[in-house]
């Protein structure tokens, strides 16, 4: 079974990003790139699954320009067989991303597609099951647990109501949560190592996809301050402010 | 014109609180007409619910077996069938919706407009990104429908009091087979729901045990209160995740959230900041939750938090 993993290069989660004075976007030179980290979580999950010998081979996919092969070189290191970049001069949104990766799938036809639950820049959460909707194949989102057993895996799903299980059979797309696992730290020879892994460039014109209808974005700004914020020195007076503002 | 349908959330009993939401929401858009759609095994009481709200012009209660625990495999070829009579879709953004609309949205070929926060007009929208730490304003193009999450903390629930009509409607798809249901576990359901409780008590990693977090509890009962967590009390193992208040969390917006030995990462406080009054409690004054703090106050929450309870009991 073959594995394919989407990552996407994001701003390091680390980074306080900060709204452009003039409104058209958010500071983005200078600033540290990363591997999205549901995507890094995603990808760990995938190598896991190889190294319990229940895949083959393990496919890292990014779409973007080549600033994107960065990120597919430290997928590579942590230990993905090969890479794809799905070469984009402007960045893409999901319709398009789903499309991309579904004319992915029709020639790799991996067993399971595993992807971030959301990209921490845009926030969307729609890759994944937009994939599996064009796939028409099951989704299992936001995953904190994956067994998988011939041809279903078991899945649990973190859920606002808790924890949700669900069987799939494969092949399916899954999209990781936080608690999935943890990824492995990338050692200095295996960058060595990763610089000799194959990485193919396929332009994105070439997966010949329906163009989609974007989002326009017309506006970027911070978000609303609280503030004004009192100090109390001890518990009878933070209870009789509360009660003064109508709260106990 | 717009012409709205919304997907209720429910349990089969009672119709998720986020349903409600997400109706004035809508209604935000300047809605000609809003239905709700409930699909379950037997729709009648959830069906009635979603009809009381005001705003609401109709109710379609589809039923059948395989809607117990549907899947989104097995929702989205539904509501694509319906969808062809409106001009948006609209879910809450709630791990319900937030798993469900995004294949309905590809099936219709469009994309999504995740976690609504404000509607600027029927197809102008504000939405956060990177963590909340930017607000976009986005607008769809008038050739493809709308298909958005309504993000819940940002919009309060429709009244009640409306007495919309409920029509049954017959399933238009048939369940593929390959997604099925095995079980939920959840907390132990007792106290209000995290989501939508009016207060709402938190305890951070300076709590330091899962036993402590008992004081945590106690203070929550005291003040019939639900109980959150910061994400580093979850992955410290003290509480369940799903107690879990922030951007990867919960967003939550109650009247008043006490934050109590939390230190305040950017990410809690995405989860927090449309919450009405934000007491902290922490030892460190230099804590960035006081920052976003309307009430702070300094010392040793094993000392504040018993004595806070005393006086409130």
């Amino acid at each position: 079974m073959k594995i394919l993993v989407a990552i996407k290069r994001v701003v390091d989660y680390n980074v306080r990003v900060r709204v452009k004075s003039d409104g058209t976007g958010v500071e983005t030179d200078g600033v540290k790139m990363s591997i999205n980290p549901f995507d890094e979580i995603a990808l760990e999950e995938a190598l896991r699954i190889r190294e319990r010998g229940q895949a083959e081979e393990v496919i890292v996919v990014s779409i973007g320009g080549d600033e994107v092969q960065q990120q597919l070189r430290t997928a590579l290191a942590m230990g993905a067989d090969r890479a794809v970049q799905v070469n984009s001069d402007v960045s893409v949104q999901p319709l398009t991303a789903a499309r991309a990766f579904k004319a992915l799938v029709d020639k790799e036809a991996p067993g399971i597609v595993f992807l971030g639950k959301q990209a921490i820049d845009d926030d969307c959460n729609q890759t994944g099951q937009m994939l599996a909707a064009l796939w028409d194949r099951p989704q299992a989102t936001f995953a904190s647990k994956v067994e998988i057993e011939g041809d279903t895996a078991t899945v649990a799903r973190e859920v606002d109501a808790g924890l949700e299980t669900l069987e799939v059979d494969l092949p399916a797309v899954m999209t990781s949560d936080l608690r999935l696992n943890e990824p492995r730290f990338v050692k200095l020879p295996d960058i060595m190592k990763a610089k000799r892994k194959p990485l193919d460039v396929v332009p994105l014109a070439d997966l010949a996809i329906e163009a989609a209808v974007d989002l326009e974005t017309t506006a970027w700004e911070p978000p609303a301050k609280r503030g004004g914020g009192i100090k109390v020195e001890n518990v009878l007076e933070l209870v009789s402010e509360l009660k003064n503002r109508g709260l106990l | 014109m717009s012409t709205i349908l919304i997907i209720a959330e429910h349990d089969g009993q009672q119709l998720n609180p986020a349903t409600a939401k997400t109706v004035t929401g809508a209604a935000a858009m300047g809605a000609d007409s809003v239905d709700v759609v409930v699909f379950a095994a037997s729709a009648g009481s959830v069906a009635a619910q979603a009809a009381e709200l005001q705003g609401v012009s109709r109710v379609i209660a589809v039923e059948g077996e395989d809607f117990a625990h549907p899947t989104a495999a097995r929702l989205a070829p539904e509501l694509v069938a319906l969808a062809a009579d409106y001009s948006h879709v609209l879910a809450p953004s709630t791990t319900f919706g937030k798993d469900l609309l995004p294949r309905v949205a590809a099936l219709l070929g469009v994309n999504q407009v995740s976690d609504i926060m404000e509607v600027i007009d029927a197809r102008t929208f504000k939405r956060p990104i990177y963590a909340g730490n930017a607000i976009v304003t986005v607008s769809v193009p008038e050739s493809v429908k709308v298909v958005g999450t309504i993000r819940t903390a940002s919009f309060a629930a429709a009244d009640a009091g409306g007495s919309a009509s409920v029509e049954s409607q017959s399933a238009q798809a048939s369940d593929p087979g390959h997604t099925r249901f095995v079980k939920v576990e959840g907390s132990d359901g007792s106290g209000p729901d995290l989501a939508s409780a009016p207060v709402v008590v938190s305890g951070g990693r300076a709590l330091g045990s899962s036993e402590s977090f008992n004081i945590i509890y106690a203070l929550a009962k005291t003040l019939n209160a639900a109980v959150g967590a910061s994400r580093a009390a979850v992955d410290a193992g003290y509480v369940p995740n799903e107690l879990q208040v922030g951007q990867t969390g919960k967003i939550i917006a109650p009247d008043l959230y006490f934050a109590i030995g939390i230190s305040g990462a950017i990410q809690h406080l995405t989860g927090i900041k449309d919450a009405g009054t934000i007491v902290a409690i922490n030892k460190d004054e230099e804590a960035p939750i006081f920052e976003v703090a309307d009430i702070g106050l300094v010392g040793d929450l094993f000392d504040i938090v018993p004595e806070l309870e005393k006086a409130i009991g």
